[in-house]
């Protein structure tokens, strides 16, 4: 009896505040718009019948025919995917530089890489635009030290974007890959410079194959949730950086359209369920060779 | 290892100064005298005074801190329970629905997540407040706790479960007394994770909140959108200090119990 | 009068504590125990010996309540236990990895089965005092298992389990954690423990020293099955089947055909161009039966000369000489290539080797040495 009850309220906590809530968007990604409150129609207080029979694939329709929506999925996956790989370019030194580190700095190193995980994300994100901004410290900076002449407009555009998303995602990319390389032995590296290998090729053919599983980690990490990004390209993107989930707030808060926002979000979670699968899928195979 | 190559030192100072720098900027310039925020004029404390008195942050922050309480609590124990489910439930019915719910939110962009949730409040007419906030931030950070907590059950030795059955303990006692003060770390950094989630989140409690409830990203947020503001420099200045305290003392805390730890260890061995 | 032998087994007018009854317990497809009826006697220190994976650790968790028969039934005292929840068993265990409660004391650890049944604090703390008395343990009270040694740990484990004075304590590899001297000393404290209090144990170990050193009588497992349920002597000069013979102790064993020869001896041919060997043995066997003889090394003499005559002389020569310091085995090989271990005691020391590598030898034994086995 007790168990059951242990069971129930957390599956039945997830069942009416996580799956329920999808169907519902589900089921408004289906219906037509109408101007009444709440903007959309038909609910079931109208009958199991009108609710079927008003259902239909028009919002889903619209989304193909309105460029401004598949230009938005396949910019947000343009920039998911290029400031994963600028990710990558960045923590991967650090993390390798942190694995080599003497021992009794890397609990400290450790630490101020989690650090800014636990500060707010918007403050971060804010301190860009104070930076990045036309007569922001950057600006000042290049400046003063005669690289440039007029300042450059970084903010609003897609360059700022690319930095906020490498700036705020960093840690997620560095600590799988960081684990990766503690853990790799270094006698390792010793052996193939005995057999012959010259430092770059031992870390070529050795260090990056065996750091391979924090790599893929830490690209999910960062692809992922940059896919649906909302406040990074809000806040430091122009008007024109189209990202979807801007796109579906927008939609559902400017325009109201409640439908169509819907419809965004379930294609949105289509997009994602194959990186989310491949993700799950490596990390289930790296439990299993760790045991 | 081995000594750090050039390198190695090059790329570590500029991914420190990277990670750091704007936030040290922004807590620097919190100082500021001018309300222009990127020209210094002088040292000065008025951004903090103004932003103490301004009730509307005060009042946010109230929400926030009410709201992040509450639905951490919340989200501790229903976490706690679902990591109990899953380590050690066994078999039962939709098993694998129930943990897809427990690592779906995870990666859940929050725009979605925001989405559902509010047509969800909207479809049963329920009003949306501090409430519905606390419904939403418990749902999802429920979920971090439990992947949390579940990684430090895997490791739980389950005989000493089976100990205090054996011992005469029922089920629930032998819960209550042994597996939750050992567990209590990973569930005290759970209710940590859940409560830093709740004060961090804008987007799901923009989705899921009404006109009676500002949370304090909120309120930074409809600052921000229209440029930088040296009370919000301040602010945040404030919020940066209390997490990196916290999380220092936390580290210190634990490097500690460690160390105690480890001279016990070395007590016993020489008492053999 | 005779001084009365603890053999409560032989005794058929003696209700046995425990009783396995067709016990079988099968985990999916795998069959862990199978079939398997066994009486425990109050009082005694019974071993469960076997293989990893035998099937004595699953026993054992049935006996505490862990682990639930598939069919057959388990009696404690006379009453059926399938349905007492291991919470409300009479039974206690001490678990392999000893499962200290690591944020509780020494005392708060043996206390703890005492405070789930009574609130009366002075007994508590009587029982406690008593226990750590016990183990010797009364210095650490106050401290924490990983403040403890190894040797301590496993004594406030047993004080633990004790100390609701349960009608049966089980022990789950007691003293596997332990290195080889501490393990020895520990053997003969639990042996003591056991006498003082007079507790049925049920000891489950894969050491056969172990099993041999301490237990009233031991279970050989192999698979889920009771070879032989024995005494320890009986267990070792006669086993029932070549297994519980290899298992237990080194053996040579000799397989053949068995002729009769005269009243309880029997030869056994067991190669073409050898004379067949001598062998003595209660149980009969028909002329042209295959049997296995199982002699224990040190049963077999070895000599360098050839000795007066012996019931079993066999020549060989020497092909190997394990020297373990208070023994040296010597592995003959006879001409039909079959290999004889023949072990001796060095009782002198530095005494001059006079058996080495490739020499000419005699070995021999007698008649009684070896146990004639059909299986």
């Amino acid at each position: 009896m007790r168990r059951v009850i242990l069971i129930a309220v957390p599956y039945l906590w997830l069942l009416a505040l996580f799956l329920i809530p999808f169907a519902v968007v589900f089921k408004i990604s289906l219906s037509d718009i109408a101007l009444a409150i709440p903007p959309y129609t038909p609910t079931a207080k109208d009958g199991l019948w009108t609710m079927l029979s008003g259902l239909d694939f028009e919002n889903f329709v619209f989304l193909t025919e309105d460029d401004l929506y598949w230009k938005a999925y396949l910019s947000s996956l343009q920039i998911a995917f290029f400031s994963t790989f600028l990710t990558l370019c960045v923590g991967y030194p650090m993390a390798y530089a942190m694995a080599r580190a003497p021992e009794q700095w890397r609990a400290t190193l450790l630490m101020l890489v989690i650090l800014p995980f636990w500060t707010s994300f918007l403050i971060r994100v804010y301190a860009w635009v104070g930076i990045l901004s036309g007569e922001g410290f950057l600006n000042q900076f290049l400046l003063w030290i005669g690289v440039i002449s007029a300042p450059l407009t970084i903010l609003n555009t897609n360059t700022a974007v690319y930095i906020g998303i490498v700036y705020t995602y960093l840690p997620f990319m560095i600590l799988p890959i960081y684990s990766a390389l503690d853990r790799l032995d270094g006698s390792l590296i010793e052996a193939a410079e005995d057999l012959g290998c010259s430092r770059l090729k031992a870390f070529w053919l050795v260090t990056i194959p065996l750091s391979k599983n924090g790599i893929i980690a830490g690209c999910f990490l960062v692809f992922i949730p940059a896919l649906g990004e909302f406040v990074i390209p809000s806040l430091l993107g122009g008007s024109g950086t189209l990202m979807i989930g801007k796109v579906l707030f927008e939609e559902f808060f400017s325009n109201r359209d409640w439908p169509v926002a819907s419809a965004v979000a379930v294609i949105l979670l289509l997009i994602l369920i194959i990186p989310i699968v491949l993700f799950q899928r490596n990390e289930q195979r790296q439990a299993e060779a760790g045991k | 290892m081995t000594r750090l190559s050039p390198f190695n030192v090059v790329s570590l100072t500029f991914g420190f100064v990277f990670l750091y720098l704007p936030m040290l900027i922004l807590v620097i310039y919190s100082f500021n005298a001018s309300k222009l925020v990127t020209v210094w004029a002088g040292f000065s404390t008025k951004w903090y005074g103004e932003l103490l008195s301004n009730d509307a942050f005060l009042d946010a922050a109230w929400v926030t801190l009410r709201v992040a309480v509450i639905s951490s609590t919340f989200a501790t124990v229903l976490g706690t329970m679902a990591a109990y489910v899953l380590v050690r439930g066994g078999r039962f019915y939709g098993r694998t629905l129930f943990s897809g719910m427990i690592y779906a939110p995870l990666v859940m962009p929050e725009v979605i997540t925001g989405l559902s949730l509010l047509l969800l409040f909207i479809g049963i007419g329920m009003d949306r407040g501090v409430l519905t906030i606390v419904l939403a931030h418990t749902t999802f950070s429920m979920c971090f706790v439990s992947v949390v907590v579940s990684s430090r059950l895997m490791t739980f030795d389950q005989s000493l479960e089976e100990a205090a059955l054996d011992l005469g303990a029922s089920p629930f006692e032998a819960f209550r007394l042994i597996t939750l003060p050992i567990i209590a770390p990973a569930v005290i950094s759970g209710w940590l994770l859940a409560f830093t989630l709740s004060l961090d989140d804008l987007v799901i409690a923009s989705f899921t909140s009404g006109p009676s409830a500002t949370t304090l990203p909120m309120k930074i947020w409809s600052s921000v959108r229209l440029g930088v503001s040296p009370e919000i420099n301040a602010l945040s200045t404030i919020l940066i200090g209390l997490v990196t305290i916290g999380v220092i003392a936390a580290s210190i805390a634990s490097k500690q119990s460690a160390l105690r730890a480890k001279r016990d260890e070395q007590a016993a061995a020489r008492a053999q | 009068m005779a001084e009365t032998v603890f053999a409560p087994w032989d005794d058929p007018d003696e209700k046995p504590l425990i009783r396995f009854r067709n016990v079988t317990k099968r985990f999916g497809d795998f069959t862990a125990i199978d079939d398997l009826t066994l009486d425990i006697f109050a009082q005694e220190f019974f071993a469960l010996l076997g293989p990893s994976g035998c099937g004595k650790t699953t026993m054992m968790r049935m006996l505490a309540g862990f682990e639930h028969p598939t069919s057959g039934s388990i009696e404690l005292a006379g009453s059926d236990i399938a349905s007492v929840p291991p919470n409300k068993r009479a039974v206690n265990m001490m678990f392999q990895s000893y499962a200290l409660f690591p944020h509780l004391s020494v005392w708060d650890n043996i206390a703890f089965g005492l405070r789930r049944e009574s609130s009366d604090k002075d007994a508590i703390a009587k029982r406690v005092e008593e226990m750590l008395k016990l183990t010797r343990l009364e210095k650490f009270a106050r401290r924490k298992p990983h403040q403890i040694s190894g040797g301590q740990r496993q004594r406030v484990a047993l004080a633990r389990s004790l100390a609701k004075a349960p009608k049966l304590l089980l022990l789950d590899e007691p003293l596997g954690a332990l290195d080889a001297k501490l393990r020895e000393a520990t053997q003969f404290e639990l042996m003591d423990i056991q006498e003082k209090t007079g507790t049925t144990f049920v000891i489950v170990t894969h050491d056969q020293e172990e099993a041999m050193t301490v237990a009233s009588r031991i279970a050989v497992m192999d698979e889920g099955r009771i070879m032989q349920v024995a005494t320890p002597d009986r267990i070792y000069e006669a086993p029932e089947s070549v297994y519980v013979a290899d298992f237990i102790g080194d053996v040579n064993i000799i397989e053949g055909q068995v002729k009769a020869a005269s009243d309880g001896l029997f030869q056994l041919s067991f190669a073409d161009g050898q004379p067949p060997v001598l062998a003595a043995s209660e149980t009969p066997f028909y002329d042209g039966q295959n049997a296995h003889l199982a002699v224990r090394p040190e049963k077999v003499s070895i000599h360098t000369e050839q000795p007066d005559a012996s019931d079993n002389l066999l020549q060989g020569k020497v092909l190997d000489i394990a020297y373990l310091g208070n023994l040296s085995t010597y592995h003959v090989e006879l001409p039909g290539g079959q290999v004889i271990k023949a072990q001796t005691a060095n009782t002198r020391r530095l005494s001059r080797r006079s058996i080495t590598w490739e020499d000419p030898v005699w070995i021999s034994w007698t008649k009684t040495a070896g146990v004639l086995l059909d299986r």
